[in-house]
């Protein structure tokens, strides 16, 4: 089940350059046909404004707030106040730990997948399995990791049965901080081959080879060549990943419900039973997610226009 | 013993063979060109010579030494690619002092023999400049100055020209022999331009479907090809069929007209269809003379081109090009007008039986 | 030095394979066990007769088809309208159909309840279907990207110019060229969009729990909060649905549009 509030980009081939080209501009006649062009476009904006952009607006506006309505920057300050804090800080953790995870696993498949040389059917079942798995998020994934390595999961009880390893008493529960991670580990690993396997495909063969030529090792072609090249790439997309899993709701509610306070239970709760008691910080609240994914993205699309920069 | 010695090479991927029978000596300082169609394996032995790829039968010999299966990193071979392939994440100094960078040179004397590189390559400012920024004729001339900087025993270039404009292609293959001469590196240069490789090789090995169909030197090539393959892919030809009526004293006719050729005929040959080949060029519209072939033919169609005018003329179901340069107070024939074409015995080309 | 690259890949592959297909035999292993002592799909037909599972998962597909339909009629008319008349403006059309993506959907709901709430102009959350009509336009709104850029691909490849002025001489107006001319020519790209778009409505969580409708995503959570095996039933079902939706991507998406689309325009 795509719940789209936990995959931002369930598809990140629409983050990925380049948009199809224009066709050439149409020129009409006259001051009337130009009215009539602008009301041709008018019906996106105006959904675009009712629907996206003023209710965020409203919500960042009000941020800057208090109940009657003065500008202020004590919502801010509140921000700061420890339950507050906690939730940024935690949600933090698990999105820093899911999108390095997510990175480096990610990564190492799709390398493996796009040079290990392996069969050839291995590639495109990767590929297509991602696009999958990129969009099995929410309650329904929760639900399999809980039947996974849950109390009475399978994979608990065949580790006790066979291994003799009690999995519980070292204090591991699914239903904390690093089971969050690990369940969302699963849509943030597809969702990182899916991106970077565009950029492994990017590494032509003949650097390779001219590397070779020159005498380079298979050491040297990587910290020389080849990891220089990924690096925007890969960080890039690391930032997507951080960004997705810092806005997801769903999943962490099935999962941790509201034990595990991250951000975005924390304004659930707030939208639904005001337990800031305070409106204003609960828009404070959204206007702090907005940023720290608006920066996650930006850089993701920094980072994108770099890479794409030696490319032709 | 040659430099570069290159034995009974075979290479077959899977059932597919890419390369039959590969055999050829080069020798120190020559510029060797490879020229054929694509597939016609001449970048498989180009590859083989570099080590990307493994011979599947035969023998490899640089400077006497055997490098069959050596690793590429240690044959020591300079290559420049199609696409240039220059490390993006670097500058243009970067590039080329990479060799002796992996090499554990000191820095004095990498920044010296860069600098001394871009100095041969006409380019002394670029080098903080990254690849992105420049243009493909002087990426390229890095490329070079890049694969020249470790002093390679050899020189491998494939299709480097074939990505560029018309005009930097020309200028740039001039760059490239005119370089290769000063340094004296023994150079294979992989083509399918036949321009290309007549205007800059000491020897072309002429390619088609894993095979050689001929070696020797531009002129060889051109004006004595010794199969229909090589007549046809190198410059443009006239195909006629005729048969061979004395092979003593070269008689053959064409559609009951008697010519005579100086090539070389068996015995054997007496009565036998042969393919016989001439070059546009040699051919001028001329009343029969004594000592010189005359063709009768008829004019089909007159094209005016320019500095040249291109005449098709037809013998019975053939029909021959001729190319006459464009002289004004000259009259050209008309369409359907009887003409005369004459050429010398030496001009008559006879194809390799088997070459149809 | 290849054997050992090879041998890295294979691990990969296998710990990879393990992780991802682990959780799915699990939860599968697990929906089977309802009747104790042996294996059976008790659990599954206890999901699909439940009552409240048909009306969920029924508002849902409502939901989505409803969606989808006014997605299409939105987003291709604007493409369409941007790409002929109108394309120094794509930049600007293009960064808000990403917004969705940058905006989490929890920021936009909240957004919604503050804005459309009973004391504002649009009181779209006074009444039931007025609520519902709330969450068909904020699925279209998540949905947006997806939609708004399969149908730019798919405009891409067709010469989108010359199809107009053809018709235009032949005398067609505007509802004609659109209905009859560009839809019928990026079907692939609608269709792409629209399984998407599928696959996203059908387990929202966020949206249709806050704005308090029975879809299926709230029914979902319910059922994990208190049952045991039905919840890894429906895990599965979603799974399969998912893999569905996805596949008819693939087989509508790779028929003409998109990899025309790759392609780039026609010359």
């Amino acid at each position: 089940m795509t719940a789209s509030s936990d995959v931002g980009s369930a598809q990140p081939e629409l983050l990925v350059p380049p948009m199809p080209k224009p066709a050439p501009h149409v020129s009409g006649p006259g001051r009337s046909s130009q009215l009539l062009t602008w009301l041709g476009v008018a019906p996106f904006f105006i959904f675009a404004l009712l629907f996206l952009i003023l209710p965020t607006g409203f919500l960042m506006v009000g941020a800057f707030q208090d109940p009657q309505g003065h500008v202020t920057l004590a919502n801010f300050r509140d921000l700061l106040q420890p339950g507050v804090l906690d939730a940024y800080w935690i949600s933090f953790k698990v999105s820093a730990a899911s999108a390095i995870g997510g990175a480096v696993i990610g990564s190492l498949l799709a390398w493996a997948a796009v040079q290990g040389q392996l069969p050839a059917w291995i590639r495109p079942t990767l590929m297509t399995f991602s696009g999958v798995a990129s969009n099995f998020a929410g309650v329904p994934l929760a639900f399999a990791f809980i039947c996974t390595l849950g109390r009475v999961g399978l994979v608990t009880v065949l580790l006790k049965k066979y291994a003799g390893i009690n999995l519980y008493s070292t204090g591991f529960s699914i239903l904390s901080f690093s089971g969050l991670t690990l369940t969302y580990l699963y849509f943030q690993i597809p969702l990182m081959v899916l991106i970077v396997t565009p950029a492994l495909d990017g590494l032509k063969r003949e650097w390779r080879e001219a590397c070779d030529c020159l005498g380079g090792t298979s050491y040297q072609y990587w910290r020389y060549v080849a990891l220089p090249v990924l690096w925007p790439s890969v960080l890039g997309a690391a930032l997507l990943l951080f960004a997705n899993s810092f806005g997801a709701v769903a999943t962490a509610y099935a999962l941790t419900g509201s034990s595990l306070n991250i951000v975005t239970i924390l304004l659930y709760a707030q939208i639904r039973g005001d337990v800031l008691h305070n409106q204003n910080l609960g828009y404070a609240l959204a206007l702090g997610m907005i940023l720290v994914t608006g920066l996650s993205n930006g850089g993701y699309i920094w980072l994108r226009a770099r890479a794409e920069r030696g490319r032709r | 013993m040659a430099f570069l010695e290159i034995e009974n090479l075979h290479k077959s991927f899977g059932a597919n063979t890419a390369l039959h029978h590969f055999d050829m000596k080069i020798e120190r300082g020559e510029f060797i060109t490879f020229l054929g169609p694509s597939g016609c394996g001449k970048t498989t032995v180009l590859r083989m010579i570099a080590g990307f790829e493994t011979p599947t039968r035969g023998v490899i010999r640089l400077d006497g030494r055997d490098v069959t299966h050596v690793r590429t990193r240690q044959r020591k071979v300079g290559m420049v690619f199609q696409s240039y392939a220059l490390f993006p994440n670097m500058t243009v100094a970067d590039n080329i002092g990479f060799g002796l960078r992996v090499a554990g040179r000191p820095q004095a004397e990498i920044r010296k023999r860069v600098d001394e590189m871009l100095e041969l390559i006409k380019l002394p400012q670029v080098g903080e400049r990254y690849p992105w920024q420049l243009s493909g004729g002087q990426q390229q001339r890095v490329a070079l100055a890049r694969a020249l900087a470790g002093k390679p025993q050899v020189l491998l270039l494939d299709e480097p020209l074939s990505a560029l404009d018309a005009k930097i292609r020309i200028s740039l293959r001039q760059d490239i022999r005119a370089l290769q001469r000063e340094l004296g590196i023994t150079s294979i240069f992989v083509t399918h331009d036949q321009e290309e490789a007549l205007s800059i090789s000491d020897r072309i090995v002429v390619m088609n479907e894993g095979r050689v169909e001929q070696i020797g030197t531009s002129s060889e090539i051109y004006n004595y090809p010794r199969t229909r393959f090589v007549a046809s892919f190198v410059g443009t030809l006239n195909i006629l069929s005729g048969h061979v009526v004395d092979p003593a004293s070269g008689k053959m006719a064409i559609d009951g007209q008697e010519l005579v050729t100086t090539q070389q005929l068996a015995p054997h040959d007496a009565g036998k269809k042969r393919l016989l080949a001439l070059r546009p060029e040699a051919i001028v519209l001329e009343a029969p003379a004594a000592g010189r072939n005359s063709l009768a033919a008829t004019v089909e169609e007159v094209n005016f081109l320019g500095s040249v005018v291109r005449i098709r003329a037809r013998v019975k179901d053939a029909v021959i090009s001729l190319d006459v340069f464009n002289d004004p107070t000259r009259r050209l024939p008309e369409r359907g007008q009887p003409v005369a074409l004459g050429f010398s015995h030496e001009n008559l080309l006879v194809l390799e039986e088997g070459a149809a | 030095m290849k054997s050992q690259s090879r041998v890295g890949a294979w691990t990969a592959m296998v710990v990879g394979t393990l992780y991802f297909l682990i959780p799915l035999i699990a939860t599968f292993e697990f929906s089977l066990r309802m009747r104790r002592d042996s294996y059976s799909f008790e659990a599954y037909s206890v999901v699909l007769t439940d009552p409240r599972f048909q009306a969920s998962f029924g508002y849902s597909i409502l939901m989505a088809v409803l969606t989808i339909v006014v997605g299409v009629l939105l987003v291709v008319p604007t493409a369409y309208w941007v790409r002929l008349r109108l394309p120094k403006l794509r930049p600007v059309v293009e960064f808000v159909t990403l917004l969705p993506l940058v905006i989490p959907a929890i920021v936009i709901v909240f957004g919604y309840l503050r804005i459309y709430n009973s004391s504002s102009i649009l009181p779209l959350t006074g009444n039931e279907r007025a609520t519902d009509l709330l969450l068909v336009l904020g699925y279209v709104t998540l949905s947006l990207p997806y939609m708004y850029r399969a149908v730019d691909a798919g405009l891409a490849s067709v010469d989108v110019r010359s199809l107009t002025e053809a018709a235009e001489c032949l005398g067609a107006n505007w509802p004609t060229i659109l209905f009859k001319v560009i839809f019928p020519n990026i079907r692939s790209g609608i269709l792409s969009g629209a399984f998407l778009t599928f696959a996203v409505v059908i387990g929202e969580f966020t949206l249709a729990s806050l704005l308090d409708r029975p879809a299926f995503g709230p029914y979902l959570q319910l059922i994990g909060a208190n049952r045991a095996y039905e919840p890894s039933a429906l895990a599965i079902i979603a799974f399969v649905i998912t893999w569905a939706s996805m596949g008819l991507i693939q087989v509508f998406g790779s028929a003409r549009g998109s990899a025309r689309a790759a392609a780039g325009p026609k010359p």
